[in-house]
């Protein structure tokens, strides 16, 4: 094609024109196409942390866990059923990260004041620092924690590492992940919040 | 020719060192290898594809708009490859989750395209396209076996230094934090390129 024609309006018009519509249909139609397997993929994923977060990695899910809500507001709550008959108490946590947010689930034991167990994960914390809340070295301290001094709730701090020892309500943060281990501290804090009055009432 | 097109990118012209593209990333993935390794496949596949449907287009494409079907091609591959990473490679996807997106403004894209594809013919433009891509994945390895060995202690996450050496346990040795902040990937890629200075300078 000669570059006078190329270089003219309507040409140009036309063929951004085209090209935006071409793309956008071909990124449709692959987000549609993938669309089920990316689902499940999350679905899997979420299931394989609650999972976790009461050691029952690779356990099926449905013979353990069982979805319910929690109080008049409706909360999402999580019952896990053990093998021999005990029950543990999942609760979501959402909060934020140092760049982005965070999630994860913490089970408790029936006395609701005790930490069975806790998983984190988090979409774009520094690899190798605030993203190793991720790995179990992080979140098994968590078990046998009390979120309560006796009759105040007082969740769980993460301090400075090596500062938790003989502490029942601190776990030892990530050095140079601070303010991800901070972002932990306030998620727990603040998604177990609107749990309390239910908590109470159960005890 | 071809040989030529596909060795030269890899080290006389590595697009990190000599041509100075790339750097942004280069230092934000270099942490940890395995990131690193999928970072690099993910940005020779798109280098490669979006400089070999350029080239198909290249006689078509109006001027004055060039630069914006440049980015609209290479913006449609990259959210490719993050689809089907999320629908295939889940966990792979995860890890990589922001730096997948960080793709589109890698420099040595748009770079090879305007400076490569828009004046050859598709197939060269292909293969320049994976050289380079495969030229920036050499030193990304490069530069995070150094920081993850020093700055972690183990490869692939794997431990490689024996867990008795450390001070903790008794023994004399501690990671270097300082290999996990960027300043050091900044540090490590200097030496890279000193030696790649050195190099081309002795061929000249």
């Amino acid at each position: 094609m000669d570059n006078g024609k190329r270089n003219g309006n309507i040409y140009t018009i036309v063929y951004a024109a085209l090209m935006v519509v071409l793309v956008a249909a071909l990124l449709t139609f692959a987000s549609q196409l993938l669309k089920p397997r990316q689902v499940a993929n999350m679905m899997a994923e979420t299931q394989r942390s609650i999972l976790r977060s009461v050691h029952l990695e690779s356990q099926p899910y449905e013979k353990y866990i069982s979805d319910t809500v929690a109080g008049p507001d409706q909360l999402p709550l999580f019952i896990c059923t053990l093998d021999d008959g005990t029950r543990k108490y999942i609760i979501p946590l959402h909060g934020k990260g140092l760049w982005g947010p965070l999630w994860g689930y913490l089970a408790l034991n029936d006395d609701f004041r005790t930490i069975y167990g806790a998983v984190f994960d988090h979409s774009s914390e520094t690899p190798g620092l605030g993203a190793e809340i991720a790995n179990p070295f992080f979140s098994e301290p968590f078990r046998g924690k009390s979120l309560y001094s006796g009759d105040e709730f007082v969740s769980i701090s993460v301090l400075k590492q090596g500062h938790s020892q003989n502490n029942p309500h601190a776990v030892d943060g990530i050095s140079g992940g601070t303010l991800t281990s901070r972002g932990v501290e306030n998620m727990i804090r603040e998604s177990l919040e609107p749990y309390l009055p239910f908590l109470r009432h159960y005890e | 020719m071809n040989k030529r097109i596909f060795l030269d990118p890899l080290f006389k012209n590595n697009p990190i060192p000599v041509l100075a593209l790339g750097i942004c990333s280069a230092l934000a993935v270099t942490v940890k290898l395995e990131p690193a390794m999928v970072m690099a496949l993910s940005v020779t596949l798109v280098t490669g594809f979006s400089s070999m449907i350029l080239s198909l287009l290249r006689n078509t494409i109006p001027n004055r708009i060039r630069i914006i079907v440049q980015l609209v091609v290479v913006a449609t591959l990259v959210i490719l490859v993050d689809q089907v990473l999320k629908a295939f490679a889940w966990e792979i996807s995860k890890q990589l989750s922001v730096f997948v997106g960080l793709i589109i403004t890698n420099c040595i894209i748009m770079g090879r395209i305007e400076a490569f594809a828009l004046y050859n013919k598709p197939f060269p433009s292909l293969v320049d396209g994976l050289a380079n891509g495969l030229g920036y994945g050499i030193i990304l390895i490069a530069v995070s076996v150094v920081r993850e060995l020093l700055g972690s202690g183990t490869l692939m996450g794997y431990q490689v230094i024996p867990q008795q050496w450390y001070v903790a346990n008794g023994g004399v040795y501690e990671n270097n934090g300082l290999f996990i902040l960027p300043p050091m990937a900044l540090i490590i890629l200097g030496l890279i390129v000193w030696v790649f200075n050195a190099k081309n300078a002795k061929r000249v």
